[in-house]
């Protein structure tokens, strides 16, 4: 493990990469009308002056040779009873480092975007207060130095979310979403609650350095249930299976948002926990085959709930379920997967914002529609749209040599090496990406008109279109950097370790057969929506599995039928208990004593006041009487 | 500075108060606001300064004592004085009481009185910094008996359309409770004459008696029963909904934020040191129930349909992860329960002021009465949230440290029972976020019309003045937790409980680190 020494120079900077964007969301939140006018560039402010403090501080962590790259930025002790002691401390190494660029980078893009796409919205203010407020929580999230800090990260991030999705308070359908997305991230909280517990009560500390030190020595059950409670808190804010069914709603937001959400932020989380804890899956054998369980479950659900959607965001949001899910995937494999998830991570950020900002460009040219069975040749009058989406798309089914390519066919390859049944799942599931991933493009931009007849779609303009442009780059290029000699590799190793999938099939061999897979994909969405007309209006004499993933492989039903419905009749039953039983009892026992003493004592009149009356001038009297004796 | 009377004196302003709002003309009447408001000011500046002078860990263990002779017959003394606990709960009842006089100014319906109104609060005051200040038992029995009349005549006389029940309800539930610790009170003071000779009702020299064990079961159950009525615990918890609901919503402050805690205060104050095997005898017992507690009144929150009682409900919950913190004896446990307790104080009562200020523009409990407050007053629907979020227990305001250490430290003691509260963590985002999302968001409907319009400079002044106050104790805890730390251990120590510190583990890691 490596050292982590004290902040000085430039590192005791640290904390101002939060500080910023704290202060940003609290100036917009705070101070009223006053900001309208500029608050937006205010909130744009803070994040690009966050972006250079993160760019200046991986310059200098480049400087350092590679064991001596990690520091911690000690601020103030936030609790400390006994031995129970939490510092708020930011601790910056290689991993954090790769995830600060990522939110700080992709976050600045998308508050720019945001600029033209909120342009006349009232709340366009708070709304960037919320953003910086997200940026803030997802960069505490990943610079605390323990496990009780970085919660607070987490729920920061759960906050915003709520915040952001809820955004449109005065729509009937964003409430209920934004509340959903919180509650179920609360149920992944559990575990995470539970997993800091266990760890102080077993290791007396909840540190990152004191937690993975003992670890090692630890007994296989606790760090099993410490994996496994970890393992929930990651479900929750990664979407993933049981817990994924809040993803789909949040499209409730602005698409900024959700670009926010599913490519720099919140969603990602779960993946660094799991990635941040190795020390503890490493020796939680069983808690690791969870994670690969769950992520295999989730990208292939993810890809199913995709291929279904009408809905383009809709679409997009099954798209990073099952990315998540190869995420998920990589990380459960242990030492042969953290690099490649991360380096997935990293490219999905690009490809995965751009995409959800070109949906959101279709969406601002569109008057915010968003069923694709009425969009169509949208390419004749969205040409940067086209293009930067397009090279997203591409990207993602990991065409070569685009960034999905490089980072995702190792995650493939390390999946098939652990086991040919987790491979084959993450070889059908590049395959589903291909498919709903042309299936979005193609009845999007090519094909027919089939637009409504009050539209009338136009590029959006340049401080929407510069931010997408950026990404598609990213999406072309950072696959390339971050693989070509094992750049990330070498540093994110002193971290997270590293060891070579060793497979019984040639690498190149199962890039070809992915690759394959990929292009049956393509071609099943050719013939189906470029070859054939696409109806405007969803048909109805569907298959079974059409139906289910329209309806979301029936999360939402299973989770209304097993804890809403029963969770209802709870709480009626039990408000009934609490009128009738329990104070029904206190009451009855009062009217018993009330009568009885009403026979016994006619002089009492019955009324509480006189009572008082009587107990009051009792008191004073015994208050009186008491002085008396006392002098 | 040290040897000024200071905790008689904060005791005494908030009387000077009333005494000069009863001498005042009738038609002046309405100045009687700010004789309180100025009042609690003076108080509070009182007890800040006194806060300064608190030694933190100093070798006595109650500081600022001051000592009257009483009645010498029976060893009554008027004896004052606080420790780390007693401390932080005196500044809480400081602290709140000013808001809610700011935030009351306008509860009194035309036809009652003013003068009443605000000397009844100023009296309560006075009478609950002296409870929790109170060093010989029958003081604090007379003071905690004496917070009823106050109580009981706001609740009584100045509250919704069922306020004569809810009082009479409130009243004989606490009396119940009352009579009850009286006759331990009484079994106390024999049991200190037989082993001392003489009786007393000294605390810190009963507080080192040793009492047989079958006595003390007996008496520790005496003052527990009153303690867990006020608290409240479940089950006998159905006076408070009904007592905060048709009280004002400035009353229901003081009552739940402020009252309720003489409740957990007298558990470990009283309970815990005084009758330390009893309390060893019976912890697994309470947190039992206190679990009951915790998931029980969460459950009921949410099927709650009026705001008030919901409120209420929810304070059930919390109250029960105050009572497990106490009664899991650990050092993080209970730090974390009196944290929680100052907590609670600050959030429930900006939940209650805020939807009391909700209620008085829509005139109307009722939850479905409600939609879209968000569109027609952003500001009072942003403090429903902030309020709101302080009742989930979100880090970064005052209600996460206690309940995460409450948690952290009851799982040392009772990992299963620690799990299970953690269920709390899910359906507290269910009450608050259903509650808000019912009210706030959506189209504005019901009484969300019409008249209905934003908050006013006053009562944006007292919110965010408690808000302030969340996040301050929310992000620098230490400030609190340092002072009651102490008391907490000497608490544990007392009772004898097995401490618990984590696992070997750590030490076995920390020999091999050394070993290489």
């Amino acid at each position: 493990m490596e050292t982590i020494a004290a902040a000085s120079g430039i590192t005791s900077l640290t904390w101002l990469l939060i500080a910023l964007p704290v202060a940003g969301a609290l100036i917009l939140l705070g101070s009223g009308r006053r900001t309208n006018a500029f608050g937006h560039l205010l909130g744009v402010a803070t994040i690009a002056g966050s972006f250079v403090v993160a760019v200046l501080l991986w310059l200098n962590m480049l400087g350092k040779s590679s064991d001596q790259r990690a520091t911690r930025d000690f601020l103030f002790t936030w609790m400390s009873l006994g031995r129970f002691k939490v510092d708020v401390a930011l601790q910056l190494d290689q991993l954090s480092m790769a995830f600060v660029l990522l939110i700080t980078g992709v976050g600045l893009l998308i508050h720019i975007y945001a600029v033209g796409y909120m342009h006349g919205d009232d709340g366009r203010r708070r709304f960037f207060g919320y953003l910086n407020l997200f940026v803030a929580s997802m960069l505490l999230l990943v610079l605390a130095d323990s496990f009780a800090l970085l919660y607070v990260g987490w729920e920061g991030v759960g906050l915003a979310s709520y915040l952001l999705i809820g955004y449109y308070q005065t729509r009937e359908s964003a409430g209920p979403a934004a509340k959903k997305a919180f509650v179920v991230n609360r149920v992944g909280d559990i575990g995470m609650s539970v997993a800091i517990m266990v760890m102080f009560a077993a290791f007396g500390t909840v540190t990152f350095q004191g937690v993975f030190a003992a670890a090692p020595s630890a007994s296989t059950g606790i760090v099993t249930a410490i994996g496994f409670a970890l393992l929930l808190a990651a479900c929750g804010k990664s979407a993933q299976f049981p817990l994924q069914s809040w993803l789909l709603d949040a499209m409730e937001g602005p698409t900024p948002v959700s670009a926010l959400i599913h490519a720099a932020t919140m969603v990602t989380a779960g993946v660094y926990l799991i990635a941040r804890s190795n020390p503890i899956f490493e020796v939680a054998p069983n808690a690791q085959m969870g994670v690969i369980v769950v992520g295999v479950i989730t990208l292939l659900a993810g890809g199913i709930i995709a291929s279904a959607k009408d809905d383009i965001k809709k679409a997009l949001a099954g798209s990073t379920m099952s990315a998540i899910g190869f995420m998920m995937l990589a990380v459960g494999l242990g030492k042969s997967g953290y690099v490649y998830a991360i380096a997935f991570l990293l490219a999905h950020g690009f490809f995965k914002a751009g995409l959800f900002l070109g949906a959101g460009s279709v969406m601002h040219g569109m008057n915010d529609q968003v069923n694709m069975r009425r969009f169509g040749a949208l390419r004749s009058v969205m040409a940067i749209t086209t293009l930067t989406f397009g090279l997203g798309y591409l990207a993602i089914i990991g065409i070569p040599p685009l960034a999905g390519y490089f980072t995702k066919d190792v995650i493939i390859e390390s999946a098939m090496a652990r086991n040919p049944i987790i491979g084959t799942a993450a070889v059908i599931g590049a395959g589903l990406t291909a498919f709903y991933m042309s299936r979005i493009f193609f009845m999007t931009f090519i094909g027919p008109k089939r637009w409504t007849q009050d539209v009338h779609p136009h590029e959006s303009p340049v401080v929407m279109t510069a931010p997408m442009v950026i990404l598609a780059i990213g999406s072309v290029a950072s696959g390339y950097l971050l693989m070509r000699n094992q750049t990330l590799q070498r540093w994110l190793e002193p971290v997270t370790g590293f060891t070579e999938p060793d497979g019984a099939l040639r690498p190149l061999v199962l890039t070809g057969i992915t690759l394959a897979v990929v292009a049956l994909g393509i071609i099943a969405a050719v013939v189906l929506f470029l070859r054939r007309p696409i109806p405007e209006t969803a048909p109805s004499k569907v298959s079974v599995l059409v139906s289910a993933a329209r309806r979301d492989l029936y999360g939402d039903a299973f989770n209304e039928a097993v804890f809403m419905r029963p969770g209802q009749w709870l709480t009626r039953s039990l408000v009934w208990v609490d009128n009738r039983v329990i104070d029904g009892a206190v009451n009855g026992v009062a009217a018993g004593l009330g009568g009885l003493s009403a026979r016994v004592r006619r002089t009492q009149t019955g009324y509480t006041r006189s009572y008082s009356l009587v107990m009051l001038s009792g008191a004073l009297l015994v208050i009186v009487l008491l002085w008396i004796v006392r002098l | 500075m040290k040897n000024l009377p200071w905790l008689l004196i904060a005791g005494l302003v908030p009387l000077a108060g009333t005494v000069l709002i009863a001498v005042l003309p009738r038609k002046f009447e309405f100045r009687a606001r700010w004789i309180a408001l100025a009042s609690s000011l003076v108080t509070l500046g009182v007890v800040i300064a006194m806060a300064t002078q608190f030694s933190v860990g100093g070798t006595q263990k109650f500081q600022f004592v001051t000592s009257y002779k009483w009645i010498p017959a029976f060893g009554v003394n008027f004896t004052l004085g606080v420790d780390g606990v007693g401390l932080v709960l005196v500044c809480l009842a400081a602290c709140l009481v000013p808001f809610v006089l700011l935030a009351s100014w306008r509860d009194v319906q035309p036809g009652g009185s003013v003068k009443s109104y605000f000397g009844l609060m100023l009296v309560l005051q006075t009478v609950v910094i002296w409870v929790f200040s109170a060093l010989d038992v029958f003081l604090f029995y007379l003071l905690f008996e004496a917070m009823l009349i106050p109580a009981y005549l706001l609740i009584g006389r100045f509250g919704g359309a069922q306020r004569s029940y809810a009082a009479t309800k409130f009243l004989l539930y606490s009396l119940f409770g009352g009579l009850v610790m009286l006759a331990a009170l009484i079994g106390l003071y024999v049991a200190s004459q037989t082993l001392l000779g003489s009786g007393t009702f000294d605390f810190q020299t009963l507080s080192s008696l040793q009492i047989n064990s079958g006595l003390q079961n007996l008496l520790f159950l005496g003052f527990f029963l009153a303690f867990a009525i006020k608290a409240p615990l479940w089950p006998l918890h159905t006076w408070l909904p009904d007592a905060a609901a048709e009280a004002t919503p400035g009353t229901a402050v003081l009552l739940v934020a402020l009252m309720d805690k003489v409740g957990t205060f007298g558990m470990i104050r009283y309970c815990l040191q005084l009758f330390p095997d009893a309390s060893r005898t019976f912890a697994f017992t309470i947190s039992i129930l206190a679990i009951i507690s915790i998931i029980y009144g969460a459950l009921v929150a949410i099927g709650q349909t009026d705001i008030m009682r919901l409120i209420s409900y929810t304070s059930v919950s919390h109250f029960g992860f105050i009572i497990l913190g106490i009664f899991a004896f650990t050092n993080q446990s209970q730090t974390g329960s009196v944290f929680y307790m100052v907590a609670h104080g600050f959030s429930t009562a900006a939940l209650f002021l805020v939807a009391g200020m909700m209620i008085a523009r829509g005139k109307s409990r009722n939850i479905a009465d409600y939609s879209g407050v968000f569109k027609v007053a952003p500001l009072l629907a942003g403090f429903v949230l902030i309020a709101g979020l302080s009742g989930l227990a979100l880090p970064g305001l005052a209600s996460f440290p206690g309940e995460f250490l409450v948690l952290v430290g009851s799982y040392l003691r009772y990992p299963a029972l620690a799990i299970i509260a953690t269920v709390a963590i899910v359906l507290s985002a269910v009450y608050i976020l259903w509650l808000y999302q019912r009210v706030a968001t959506g189209s504005p409907r019901g009484v969300v019309v019409g008249t209905f319009g934003e908050i006013r400079r006053r009562e944006v002044l007292a919110l965010s003045s408690i808000v302030a106050l969340m996040i301050g104790l929310g992000v620098y805890p230490q400030v609190l937790t340092r002072v009651i730390e102490p008391t907490v251990k000497t608490t544990i120590t007392r009772v004898g409980a097995v401490e618990l510190a984590p696992t070997q583990i750590k030490d076995q890691v920390d020999k091999q680190v050394s070993k290489k």
